[in-house]
Parts: C-alpha cells; structure tokens; sequence
C-alpha cells in the first residue's frame, strides 16, 4: 500500500502518537491513596453530584497493579512514607501522581514532628491541587487538565528519572 | 476548672482499684503534663492524670500523681482500655509502666527517637521512618498467649494443629479506613489472631495546640473527626469557655445544639454508606451519600467551607444564621429522610443484609464499657450511657428525645441505632427550630470576643483590642480542666492546661475511636476474614481523631 511511502509514514507516526493519547486520555484509571479529610472529599468526587465517572476514570482501583493515576488524598506522615513509596513502585508505567490538598502538597498547617512535609519529598508528583480540602471541582479540573496534556502527549516517560526522595538509597 | 484528686505515686494502683471496686469502672482517659517550663513550680516535673467515669455516667473524677522517676504501676490489669491509652503515654512522654504487657510506641514509628510531647522536644524536629514494623514479635506473643503455637526448646515456634497463613489488612486500603493496619493470622477464612497498628495518621494536633492561640486551635479540632467538624469546634471551645467561667447565651447553646445533632446526621451517614459498600450494598451508598451532600451545601453556605467548617470561636461563633436557613434546614432534613427511607427499604428485610450483620462482630456490654467505649457502639451493646442524657450541657434537658440502644453489640444493631439516632437528631433539630431564641451570637466581653469591624476602622481601643486578641489570644486563667460532649463517636473530650497565657500548655483529646479501636483485635479473634471488614466498619473509626 501507500503506507509504506516515506511521507506518509510521518503522518501516521503522528497520529498513533495521537491514538495513544487519545486512548491513555480516556481510561485512566485512578488508585486513591486517601488517609485523612480529603479521601472524604475524594468520596463526593465518585457519588453521584460531582461524579468522576462522567470525564472517564471512575474505574477506581484499589490496587497499585491495576492503576496508572495515584491520586494522594490527605495527610502523608514519616510512618506513612514507606508504604506511599512502595505502592508508588508498585504502579506500572506510564504513571502519573496526583498530590491533593494541603497536607499532601506541603505538609499543610502540620508543620511539626510527625508531618511529612510535601509527598514530592519521596515521590515525584505531576500535579498539585491546593486547598484543605480542595473541592470536588478542584481536583475534577486537575483530572481534566491531566486528560489535556495526555492527549497532547505533553507528559516525557524520562520526566522523573533523575528524582531522588528521602527514602531513596543514596 | 476540674477538681483534681492528688494521690502519691506509690499509691496509685491501689487507689484506681478501690475507686473501680466503688463504681467508677469507666477509664475515659490516661496523660501526662510535662511541667519543666509551667510558670508555678510543682512538685515534681511530671504528673499522670487518670480521668475516670462513674458507672451512673452522672460524673467524672480526674486522678493526678506527681512521679519523680519516670516510671508508675500499670492498671492495665484493672482497664483492658488502658494498655493503649498507657502506650500513649510511653511514647509520647517516655513514661514507663511497670508490668505492661506490651509497651511499644503506638502514635509515633519505631525508628522514632525521643519523646515528642516533652517540652524539651523541638517542634519541627521531623524523623524519616525507612521500613515498616512487621509486627512478628507482637503476633508471636499473642499467638502464644493463646495457645494458637507452641514454643520449642530450640526457641522457635511451631503450629499446633493449624495452618496458619499470615495477612495485612492495610494500611492502604479504603476498607481499612485508610490508616488503620491489622496484622492477622489466618486458619482457613478465620482469624485466629490480630494485632492492630494504629499512628498513620498521628498529626500532632497536640504538639501543634502548644504553639497556637486559643482561636487559631479551632481549625486543628476540625481535621479531628472530619465527618463532623462541627462538632469538634464546639467540644473544644465549650472547654475552653468553660476555663474562663463565661456564660454563653441561649441563642449561642440552641445553634450550637442545632449544628451538634446535624453533624451527628452528616457523620451517621457517611459511616453507613461505607458500612454498606463494605458489605458489597454499593446502591446504599448513593442513597446515603446524596444527603450529606445537601448538608454540605447548607454548611458552605452558612460557614463558607463543605467538610472543614471552623465555625466555632471562643464565646460564641464567626456569623449568625443567614436568612433563609430554616427553610434551606427543613429542605435538607426531607432530603436526608428520603435517603434513609430508602436505604431501609433495601436493607431492613433483606436476609443477605441479616445474615451478613447479626451476631457478627459481638462485644459484651461489660466488655465494652472496660474498653471504654462509648457513643452509639456502647450503646449497640445495650448501654444506654448518652452525654446528653447523663450530663447535659446547652439545655439538651429542655429536648423531648430517645436513646437508641441496641441489644447484642453485633455489627447490626452498631448499624441500626445509627439510623435510629438520625431519627432522634431530627427531632432535637427540629424542636430547636421551632423555638430559636433571640440574642447575640457572641457574648459581650473585650478580653474574649473581637470588636465590631466598625469599631476597628474607626477608634483606636477597637484597633488595639483586635490587635491584642489576634497576637495574643484569649487569656485562659491559669488551671487545668476537663471538660466533654457526647458527638458523634461517643464521648468527645478536651483536658486543657492553661499556665495564664492566650495558648495552651497543654492539649489533651479524650478521643472515643482510639478506645474503641484497641477492642478491635480481640472483636475479630474468631471471626470469619470478611466480617472483620464490616466490623472495623460499624465501629466507624475515624483516624483523624483516634490518631491526632
């Protein structure tokens, strides 16, 4: 056929680009990492008002294995630290993390001896979504503009390769 | 301020026996004061303070012992509850409890060093932890203290008759709530042995309260019980009032009543709607989580925040009700009534909804009162404590309502005195309404309350006064005090140490789901591995609170 003509084969590198992150934009599949008041927020986020399953990724899995968008929901502590870390391994790339509210974004008003201060001090992050707690819409808007550059293909597989968090064997 | 009974160190055990043995068999709480930097100097510099309540449930007595080496009895013998609440201490003060079955940091990791709470501990001094506790010493002794192993000479163990497989149930799960880990050993789908650990979600609200005015504290209790925030605001500030001697009004009582009992519905429901999922009734869910949304929208409208309200200030609170809200309330209850109607129907004839929850998950009732559990799973056992009952507070005498009580203390009835307690809340909430006194929504006192806006834009007093309450906080008088709610969970408590300035010295939060979450284990020994779920469930465990 014609595909096999050096200009087309351009065109068509392209837009299985485009396929895939047409198909990556609709089907994310979300693993909540929810420990304090946002995992409750992240609950209105799934039932029926706000509902997440309307910008297709309300397939929530509670397995790392099957997910490939961690959303981190609440207060991370250093006691809490190993496991994120671990169940951030665990996930399969292409992954993409969500840091939502406060806490999770910085420690929040915790600023003491139990508070990890920032998640992005042990895994990288894509995403940051402020408040305490932030509201349904805030984290549905970061939902949308994760679609967004997935589907511009934004997001460099490389991107974290040089990150290096506190639990990091040095 | 409470009255404090002194009693030597020495003494101690004997005397919380004799107390036990004449009726106050309810341990509410266990702390200690660091006093190395109070203003007065004491007798030595630390105490214990042991807080118990009468079986009557009328009063409550606080026992305090000053110790010179940081070393006491245990009365873990005489409470079951008493081992965590005694673990508490150990890892937060570096208090050692003689004869303690099993004395290990429990809020704070194991590669933690140092004793936070201690004055001499910096703030901000983080830790990293870099592996997880495996719990294999604790599982090995409670498996041989039940009789589950045996010991071999060559000192390795081994299974009795049983093959054992061993599981994490958490603490990343959203059936574990999220923090809450509990190690078991497995005989088949039966849980021979659990052991749970808890701290995932410790915070540092109390570390956090010695470094915040009185005001600035409000927003901390929210992130407590964050399925009622509400609830938490008024506990608090009701302590705090309580240290200044100030009368609040009878309008600042009724809405505060009227917020309690709608926080206690907005928590009701969420914890049903999850107990339900967890048993795989996930039609319940929308049923029961439809509702809170429409208290969300009311709450957002009248305090301007969804779930994290804030709403309560020392003397009375931020704004008064806006207009229109008792037609915006009345709308919500219908709301919240309808989903409870419905989830009903599905679930009060349903023979998988009956099999799946009666005589599932039983704790006694003498069992439960010697963990000191309270609120609705005390009350699902038969009890029939209620603060508001017992020892009203805000005129909750003045209210025509029931107590829900179960009989058994199975995951059913925890489950159906919920739904019977959304009932009664309704019905306080509605007599409230009805009869909403006039008045201010803050008491008139300069060293309490902030001026006027006015007032600060316009004369130098109104600057100074708002500059001075700011910056410094409320002035609490110097004294310690002991004060509780009924919310949602059950007893809800605060023990301030004031040393006379506008922040505390010490905050202490008698927290209902940390007791009740130290009679998990021995609940599921027995049972089978998806009852356990549902059980951690029904107990409605919040982390926030139980782990501060």
């Amino acid at each position: 056929m014609e595909l096999n003509s050096p200009s087309l084969e351009v065109a068509i590198t392209t837009k299985l680009d485009e396929a895939i992150g047409w198909a990556r934009e609709s089907s994310l599949w979300p693993m909540i990492f929810g420990t304090a008041c946002c995992a409750i927020e992240f609950m209105s986020v799934a039932a029926s008002k706000y509902d997440i399953s309307r910008f297709g990724a309300e397939v929530v899995r509670f397995s790392p294995r099957q997910a490939d968008l961690l959303i981190v929901a609440g207060t991370i502590t250093y006691k809490q630290a190993p496991i994120l870390k671990q169940i951030y391994e665990q996930m399969s790339e292409p992954k993409w993390v969500v840091s939502m509210g406060a806490c999770a974004c910085s420690g929040g008003f915790y600023d003491n001896y139990t508070t990890l201060q920032g998640i992005d001090k042990i895994i990288p992050v894509d995403l940051y979504v402020g408040g305490c707690p932030p509201r349904p819409e805030a984290l549905i808007d970061a939902l949308l503009s994760l679609q967004n550059d997935l589907r511009t293909n934004k997001y460099n597989p490389n991107r974290h390769k040089d990150f290096k968090g506190l639990l990091d064997n040095v | 301020m409470s009255e404090i009974i002194t009693v030597p160190h020495a003494k101690i055990h004997e005397y919380i026996l004799e107390k036990f043995n004449s009726g106050y068999n309810y341990l509410l709480d266990i702390t200690a004061i660091d006093y190395t930097q109070y203003l007065i100097k004491q007798e030595e510099k630390f105490a214990l303070l042991y807080i118990l309540r009468h079986q009557e449930f009328h009063e409550h007595i606080v026992i305090k012992t000053y110790i010179k080496e940081l070393k006491i009895e245990t009365i873990s013998d005489i409470f079951k509850g008493a081992n965590w609440l005694e673990r508490e201490v150990y890892d937060q003060y570096g208090i050692i409890f003689k004869n303690h079955p099993n004395l290990k940091r429990i809020l704070n990791h194991k590669e933690f060093v140092g004793h936070p709470l201690c004055k001499s501990y910096p703030i901000t001094k983080g830790q990293l932890l870099h592996e997880v506790d495996d719990l294999i010493e604790e599982m090995n002794s409670r498996l041989l203290s039940k009789n589950v192993v045996c010991k071999l000479e060559s000192g390795s163990f081994s299974e009795c008759n049983k093959d054992l497989m061993f599981l994490n149930l958490g603490p990343s799960h959203p059936a574990s709530h999220g923090t809450i880990r509990t190690y078991v050993a497995l005989d088949g789908e039966t849980v021979e042995c659990a052991v749970s650990e808890i701290g995932y979600l410790h915070r540092g609200f109390e570390k956090s309260c010695e470094n915040h005015t009185y005001n600035q504290i409000v927003p901390y209790t929210d992130r407590l019980n964050y399925c009622s925030a509400i609830s938490n605001n008024i506990a608090f500030v009701k302590t705090v009032e309580e240290m200044l001697g100030v009368e609040i009004n009878e309008r600042i009582q009724a809405i505060r009543v009227m917020l309690l009992e709608l926080s206690r519905i907005e928590d009701h429901v969420v914890c049903l709607a999850a107990v339900l999922v967890d048993m795989g009734g996930l039609t319940n869910y929308w049923y029961m989580y439809n509702p809170r949304e429409d208290i969300y929208d009311l709450l957002s409208k009248l305090t301007g925040a969804r779930l994290t309200n804030s709403y309560m200030r020392v003397g009375g609170m931020t704004n008064d009700l806006y207009e229109g809200f008792e037609a915006d309330l009345e709308e919500v209850i219908k709301k919240v009534q309808y989903g409870v109607a419905q989830t009903l129907s599905l679930i009060k004839h349903n023979r998988i909804f009956h099999d799946r929850t009666q005589n599932v998950g039983v704790i006694s009732a003498e069992n439960a009162i010697n963990y000191a559990m309270t609120g609705p799973n005390l009350r699902a056992c038969g009890v029939a404590f209620d603060m508001r009952k017992d020892a009203p507070y805000y005129g909750y005498e003045k209210y025509e309502f029931d107590i829900v009580v179960g009989s058994v203390g199975d995951v059913y009835d925890r489950v159906m005195v919920r739904f019977g307690e959304i009932d009664e809340s309704i019905k306080i909430i509605e007599q409230v309404m009805q009869n909403l006194p006039e008045g201010e929504i803050n008491i008139k006192n300069a060293s309490i309350t902030l001026p006027k806006k006015e007032a600060v834009y316009s004369t130098i007093e109104g600057v100074m006064n708002q500059f001075k309450l700011t910056f410094e906080g409320v002035k609490v008088p110097l004294g310690e005090h002991y004060s509780s709610i009924e919310a949602t969970n059950g007893e809800l408590g605060f023990f301030i140490v004031s040393d006379g300035s506008g922040t505390p010295y010490k905050v202490k939060v008698k927290a209902p789901s940390f007791t009740a979450m130290s009679a998990y284990p021995e609940i599921i020994e027995g049972s089978q591995l998806a009852d356990a779920i549902l059980t951690l469930g029904s107990l409605n465990i919040i982390a926030g609170e139980m782990d501060r």
